[in-house]
């Protein structure tokens, strides 16, 4: 389907296009030229931390008798948990870690504590989606072929019911992820062959076998006739971290504040063009440094779509420089409170659940930093609607459109 | 994947009880938790703490390690790949082992001399410290004495082309088969000369060793014509030789002329890589692991040549960001076809094939 609004690209002269591309180079190369030790001893330390926490949730769980240590226990298991999926696992398995040449941390080695293979998701998410990202019909995770999430995909029955599966989602999401990577609609069209799907169902049962046995038969053994609380804790970690994934992903790239593109648009785009998409497909979430560490620096979605192989810790420290490439052309920097992103992308998805539907406003050209409270610069330019409902409203199809309030 | 250390000398019963121990840590393993604790614990791979480092010159350290697990020995001569961590990256280099294979305390050491452009040898020589870690890869190497030693010997060195042969003539001293051996050594100065009072103490103690010290800096460099009067029976002795390429190349000539190159041995630390005319663009690529020759033209990556020589290789963005299409590079030299700029990549590291040409002979394990 044609695009519904127009996007900031369409306002650039291809000379612009070539400088904006010629810029985000050469952070990418000057970042690229500084890392060191630095580097490497935030990541070993962050694993170390990692492994400590989950040494000392398991073994609270498994010794303590006292209701506030499992309490405690289950506590630094979903930390540890959370920080293994997403500032570890995530990250490595991007290669962010590659150019260490260290032979456990690297993209070619490592595995999560996931029901996703690292293989098949190194192909959906790395591959698939940062390369195609937002592109529909190309950018899988755009709803996940799941969910409606953009007004030009086409309306289905089934849509109606997907706040409700969405919250099973929330739960369940590392379950979701593994076999949304499965690609069964490539299957389906003949794009993949059945073989392939085996051999990758195969590799999810291996995964989900292991993770199974470990959280829910070998840990409750371990603790003898307090199974049940370690079992119940298990669990626990499992969901919290599940549902920490979820919303900081579906933050990524589904808030109003992004821009979804057809299929000609992105055509034989350029390097710099498809720095613009990446830029504009995703959507920052403000916060300090710890809420960034415990999001795998995916607050950071718009560095990270950028430079997805760059170590995270990296993201924060460009940030200010993004922020002035889209002051200097007139581009957006979408990023948010994390309330008020994860609030748009649930309105989104009770919305769409229903036929028709409109891109919601977006914000206008980036106007330069404010200082906020802690210190962090954040955008002053952000759509807030306020109460109106703009998914049926017409005539915004102006991507310069302005917050009401602030114009 | 990048390179690690050689597999250890694990106890089978050890290696039973991790097996086993398997199910609480996965997808980790139960030695990812055991290295927080120790590092040297690693079953995975062979790892070693220095023990001492002793200053040889000027420039150049006996670094001694203690292994992680028993030493699975070596003989005498050959050399071992070391990985160190220098400003977060880690970086593989073969050090000869100086070491007698038969040390009681079951340490090894290696003996590296400074190269200042360097990565891996200023670090090793300025900056190692008792109790930092290394890894440890296999030992390698057919630059060794037979078992039994030659009855008659020669080494020639020079510089840090000492370290084999020092291994050696520990081994051969340990057995009391200083028999008959001639030691032709050079370095720039008697302070430069690496293992310097050692030799000169064998040269005092057995009567079947002779040593001769070339100083280049006073005396200039010893030419291959000199051997016929510093041994004049060389062509009946087995040789052993190590230095700087100059002196092997020329050596070597000597010895096809009227030696036999079947008792001549030769270690060389700056393998010869790549072949003519190494500045021309492209190059032939060996994929190592499918067993295919390719020739790539001008600027072609290395994965388009492949696909055009029939391979189905990894890929994905095809633009560097993916990093679907990585390869393990095992030797030669890559232009990166973003910035143009042409570097050796390090042995073992693992490369781009959408963004690399080859620059010559390339070999890489896909
Ligand atoms: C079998 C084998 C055994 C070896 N044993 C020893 C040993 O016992 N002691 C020891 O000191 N070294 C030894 N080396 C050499 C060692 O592996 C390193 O090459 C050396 O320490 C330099 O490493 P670097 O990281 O400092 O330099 P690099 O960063 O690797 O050097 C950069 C470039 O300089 C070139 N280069 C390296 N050294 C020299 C040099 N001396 N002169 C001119 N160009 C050079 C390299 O080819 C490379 O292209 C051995 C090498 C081999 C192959
Ligand atoms: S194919 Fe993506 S980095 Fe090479």
């Amino acid at each position: 389907m044609a695009s519904m609004i127009e996007s900031p690209l369409a306002h650039l002269s291809p000379e612009e296009i070539e400088a904006i591309g010629r810029e985000f180079d050469a952070i990418h190369d000057e970042v690229f030229a500084e890392l060191g030790d630095r580097d490497r001893r935030y990541i070993k330390s962050m694993i170390e931390l990692q492994r400590r926490l989950a040494v000392l949730g398991r073994a609270l769980l498994v010794v303590s008798r006292f209701p506030p240590a499992c309490v405690a226990g289950t506590a630094a298991l979903s930390m540890a948990k959370i920080l293994e999926n997403m500032e570890i696992g995530h990250n490595v398995l991007h290669g962010q870690w590659d150019w260490m040449n260290d032979p456990q941390i690297h993209s070619s080695t490592w595995d999560w504590d996931t029901a996703s293979t690292a293989e098949s998701w190194k192909h959906s998410h790395n591959y698939i989606h940062h390369t195609y990202t937002n592109i529909r019909g190309k950018d899988k995770d755009l709803g996940y072929e799941i969910m409606r999430i953009d007004p030009h995909q086409p309306w289905h029955p089934v849509y109606l019911l997907q706040p409700f599966y969405n919250v099973l989602l929330m739960a369940l999401f590392e379950w979701g992820v593994a076999f949304h990577d499965l690609d069964l609609d490539a299957v389906r069209s003949g794009e993949k062959d059945k073989k392939q799907v085996l051999k990758e169902l195969k590799g999810i049962w291996g995964k989900a076998r292991r993770q199974i046995v470990k959280d829910y038969v070998a840990f409750p053994l371990l603790s003898g006739r307090r199974w049940k609380t370690t079992l119940l804790a298990n669990a626990t970690a499992n969901v919290v971290r599940n549902v920490w994934a979820h919303a900081i992903i579906f933050c990524g790239h589904f808030p109003d504040q992004t821009y979804t593109f057809a299929q000609e648009e992105a055509a034989d785009e350029t390097k710099g063009a498809w720095y613009v998409r990446q830029l504009v497909g995703a959507a920052n979430i403000d916060g300090g440094p710890l809420f960034h560490v415990i999001s795998g620096n995916l607050g950071y979605q718009v560095e990270h779509h950028l430079f997805p192989d760059m170590p995270s810790t990296r993201y924060g420290e460009i940030a200010p420089r993004v922020r002035q490439i889209c002051e200097r052309y007139g581009l957006p920097y979408n990023s948010g409170p994390l309330g008020r992103q994860w609030g748009s992308v649930h309105r989104t998805i009770a919305r769409l659940a229903f036929p028709g539907g409109e891109p919601r406003p977006k914000p206008g050209p980036y106007r330069g930093d404010e200082v906020r409270g802690e210190g962090e610069l954040a955008p002053a330019a952000v759509a807030s609607n306020g109460a109106s409902s703009g998914n049926g409203a017409t005539g915004r199809s102006n991507h310069e459109v302005r917050p009401s309030a602030a114009s | 994947m990048a390179e690690r250390g050689a597999p250890p000398q694990v106890h089978p019963v050890q290696r039973r009880v991790l097996h086993a121990m398997r199910a609480f840590f996965t997808p980790l393993l139960p030695d990812d938790y055991l290295e927080l604790v120790n590092p040297l614990w690693s079953t995975r791979e062979l790892r070693g703490r220095i023990e001492r480092i002793d200053h040889e010159t000027a420039d150049a350290v006996t670094i001694t390690i203690r292994p992680g697990y028993a030493w699975e020995g070596h003989r005498p001569g050959q050399y071992l790949r070391i990985g160190v961590v220098v400003d977060g990256v880690h970086h593989w280099r073969a050090y000869s082992l100086t070491s007698d294979p038969g040390r009681p305390d079951g340490f090894i050491s290696v003996t590296p001399k400074l190269y200042d452009p360097g990565v891996v040898s200023p670090y090793l020589v300025k900056h190692a410290k008792p109790g930092m870690l290394v890894r440890l890869g296999g030992v390698e190497g057919a630059f060794t004495l037979p078992d039994p030693p030659p009855a008659k010997a020669l080494f020639v060195s020079a510089g840090s082309g000492i370290t084999p042969i020092m291994s050696m003539l520990r081994c051969l001293a340990r057995e009391d088969a200083l028999d008959d051996v001639v030691h032709l050594h050079s370095a720039r100065t008697p302070g430069d000369v690496i293992f310097g009072e050692r030799l000169r103490e064998l040269d005092a103690r057995h009567p079947g060793f002779r040593l001769h010290e070339r100083h280049t800096a006073s005396e200039g460099r010893m030419t291959p014509d000199e051997l016929e009067e510093l041994c004049p029976d060389w062509r009946e002795r087995e040789a052993f030789l190590c230095g700087p390429a100059e002196m092997l190349d020329a050596l070597t000539k000597r010895w096809e002329r009227d030696g036999d190159c079947d008792r001549l041995h030769l270690e060389r630390f700056q393998p010869i890589i790549g072949g003519e005319g190494s500045e021309g663009e492209g190059g032939t690529i060996r994929f190592a692991r499918s067993d295919v020759d390719a020739e790539a033209g001008a600027g072609q990556p290395i994965l388009v040549a492949g696909e055009e020589a029939g391979l189905e290789l990894p890929f994905g963005c095809r633009m560097g960001v993916c990093h679907t299409c990585i390869g393990r590079l095992c030797s030669g030299k890559l232009r990166d076809l973003r910035s143009g700029q042409v570097a050796t990549p390090q042995e073992g590291e693992m490369v781009r094939t959408c963004i690399h040409a080859p620059e010559g002979a390339v070999t890489i394990e896909l």
